[in-house]
């Protein structure tokens, strides 16, 4: 990190918590048009609801669409914060400082978002889905199947957004004693009870800094068996072609990653743009995330490779009309182009140069288009090997979305972004703390007749 | 007895330091003052006492309860309704050690988060002597003790050349 600019707690606490203590003239139009197109989605689903699920593109044999790809969309968004906040904690890489808190913020937007889009949307009836996952019936001694991946699904989301929910918590309690002292009255008091009464004994500090390493390494196995069990949904259907594949959770992994990680650069990018807070999120910053994605995206790219070459290598023929339909015909042959050209083809090259990775504009216009790719590639993995004949069905079909399930995905992206939004008005997006440790441990050294900035670590 | 509380608040490392000594040598104990500060600093920067805490022990118990609340779970509700499916198991590993991974790790991280509110002395309901401008880079010693040694560390603090003294209050 070359960049480095020494700021007083004073200055800190003032940048960090314009967005909370202020209201930007911006927040509030964004704000209402997102409710907006939320609330388009709910009257969508309330129409969905009503009417049944034959308002949607659904039908045999495509019962699964939209709703799917977007629930393991925000899954895989939702990788990206822990991924970036624990194994750059556990590195104690630098860079980390300003990036964590909105990568975990993210994480559980992104979470509530995929469970917003399978099991309340999906389903069709959302109260089910309670008596499908839960141990409710007593009296008669039925209970959920777990030896169904969708009662995995459930177990592995909920762990997921209870421990990034509880990681997001417990670095927040220094930040919310902030606020306590920089607000009044009710609001003051209200801070004071989330912060526990927390006042900066060394004490609280070692288990914070301990807090974020334990932390970490708990919640990276749960990241990685989230995924792999949303991959196993697909994976251990034995009756449709194109969801065999044994790599699957690793490929949904790290596919995962690298569309998590592109949805981590977005924010921070909103975040320069939107709070002005280009002296803590530096070129630095973009550069050094830059680089991680040129290796995950090029992992990602790998795994994708493998996995046509292993569908391909059988010459079963199924497997070779999916393939068909999913490469030469209308419309996949136009989403298979888009996708490869977005998530790989397009952005990866470019991160190469240092001064589109030092470019707050250009990854963050890479990044969008990843996502896209990365969203693209989930509908081409779900949609189309439903559309031929399967072992388990009788006929070929097709899948148009309707504007319900439209609606209801726009929803999703709104819900996250609003999420974000009002996170940013009551908490810092940025950890306060953590920026204010940096400038304390943070100095500059001359080396010959060069003055680097360095930091200082036990 | 009722305990008070004193603040002097600081604004320069190295007088802080100095401060804590100077109360060490007038006989305070380790467990009567405390320093508080906005941001951390690496251990014994003041001549602290390094915090001892057992918080590697709850991830433990944590992981240990998930584990068989998950075995429970997934073996009781099956033979509780034991229908065949698919001609498989009724006890299926493979779906078992699913679901009993999460209730681990779930019930680590629980206990985990459990563990750090509670080793951090949390929640504290009693502020004590207290300044808000602790979290705006002032750096407070606050010492808690009777009603006598209080006034005492009050001097003390001050001719430490803390910047301001403040007086709060504790529970009994």
């Amino acid at each position: 990190m070359q960049e480095h600019t020494q700021l007083t707690q004073k200055e800190i606490n003032r940048d960090l918590l314009s967005g909370v203590l202020g209201m930007p003239k911006w927040w509030l139009g964004l704000v209402t048009l997102l409710t907006l197109v939320f609330l388009a989605g709910v009257g969508a689903f309330g129409w969905m609801l009503n009417q049944g699920v034959g308002v949607t593109g659904l039908n045999r044999p495509a019962m699964w669409g939209f709703f799917m790809v977007n629930f393991v969309f925000w899954i895989g968004i939702s990788h990206a914060g822990i991924m970036i906040s624990a194994i750059l904690r556990l590195s104690q890489a630098e860079w980390r400082r300003p990036v964590t808190r909105a990568a975990e913020v993210l994480t559980v937007f992104s979470l509530t978002a995929a469970l917003m889009a399978a099991p309340l949307v999906h389903v069709g009836r959302p109260w089910r889905a309670v008596l499908w996952v839960f141990p409710y019936d007593f009296a008669r001694g039925i209970w959920p199947n777990i030896r169904s991946p969708f009662i995995w699904d459930p177990s592995a989301v909920g762990t997921y957004l209870i421990a990034s929910t509880l990681f997001v918590f417990v670095a927040l309690l220094p930040d919310m004693a902030i606020l306590r002292d920089r607000t009044q009255g009710l609001v003051s008091k209200t801070y004071g009870i989330m912060c526990l009464g927390w006042r900066g004994t060394p004490r609280q500090w070692k288990l914070q800094a301990v807090a974020g390493i334990l932390l970490s390494a708990l919640v990276l196995p749960v990241f990685v068996s989230v995924h792999s069990i949303v991959s196993w949904d697909f994976a251990t259907q034995i009756g449709v072609e194109g969801w065999h594949s044994t790599i699957f959770a690793p490929y949904f992994i790290i596919g995962a990653i690298h569309s998590g990680v592109s949805a981590v650069v977005m924010v921070m990018a909103l975040m320069v743009w939107l709070w002005k807070w280009d002296l803590y999120l530096t070129k630095d910053h973009f550069d050094a995330i830059g680089r991680l994605l040129i290796v995950v995206a090029t992992t990602w790219f790998f795994f994708f490779f493998l996995e046509w070459v292993f569908a391909l290598y059988t010459l079963e023929k199924p497997e070779i009309v999916l393939r068909e339909l999913q490469v030469f015909q209308w419309p996949y042959i136009f989403l298979f182009i888009v996708f490869l050209m977005t998530a790989f083809f397009i952005p990866v090259p470019l991160w190469l140069f240092k001064n589109v990775r030092r470019s707050v504009k250009w990854m963050f216009w890479t990044t969008v288009l990843v996502n896209i790719g990365m969203w693209l590639e989930r509908f081409l993995i779900i949609s189309p090997s439903l559309l031929r004949k399967t072992p388990m069905t009788f006929n070929w079909g097709t899948y148009h979305p309707s504007i319900v399930e439209i609606l209801m995905v726009a929803a999703t992206f709104a819900w996250v972004g609003l999420g974000m939004l009002l996170f940013a008005k009551v908490f810092p997006l940025i950890p306060l703390f953590d920026i204010k440790e940096a400038m304390v441990v943070k100095d500059e050294i001359k080396i010959g007749r060069r003055t680097v900035p360095a930091t200082i670590r036990e | 007895m009722a305990l008070r509380s004193v603040v002097g608040l600081f604004t320069d490392e190295d007088v802080a330091a100095d401060a804590l000594d100077a109360l060490k040598t007038e006989g305070y104990e380790t467990n009567e003052y405390e320093i508080l500060t906005g941001t951390p600093y690496p251990e014994g920067t003041f001549g602290e006492a390094e915090p001892v805490h057992k918080l590697y022990r709850w991830p433990l118990i944590g992981a240990i309860s998930g584990f068989i609340i998950g075995i429970v779970l997934t073996t009781g509700t099956q033979l509780a309704y034991p229908l065949v499916t698919g001609g498989k198991p009724i006890l299926g590993i493979p779906p078992m050690v699913i679901i009993t991974y999460e209730g681990t790790m779930l019930g680590a991280i629980i206990f985990t988060v459990i563990g750090i509110v509670l080793e951090s002395r949390l929640p504290r309901i009693f502020m004590g002597a207290y300044d808000t401008r602790i979290t705006e880079g002032y750096i407070g010693i606050t010492v808690t003790a009777d009603q006598d040694r209080v006034g005492k560390a009050e001097d003390v603090l001050k001719q430490a050349g803390a910047e301001e003294v403040k007086r709060g209050w504790e529970a009994s």
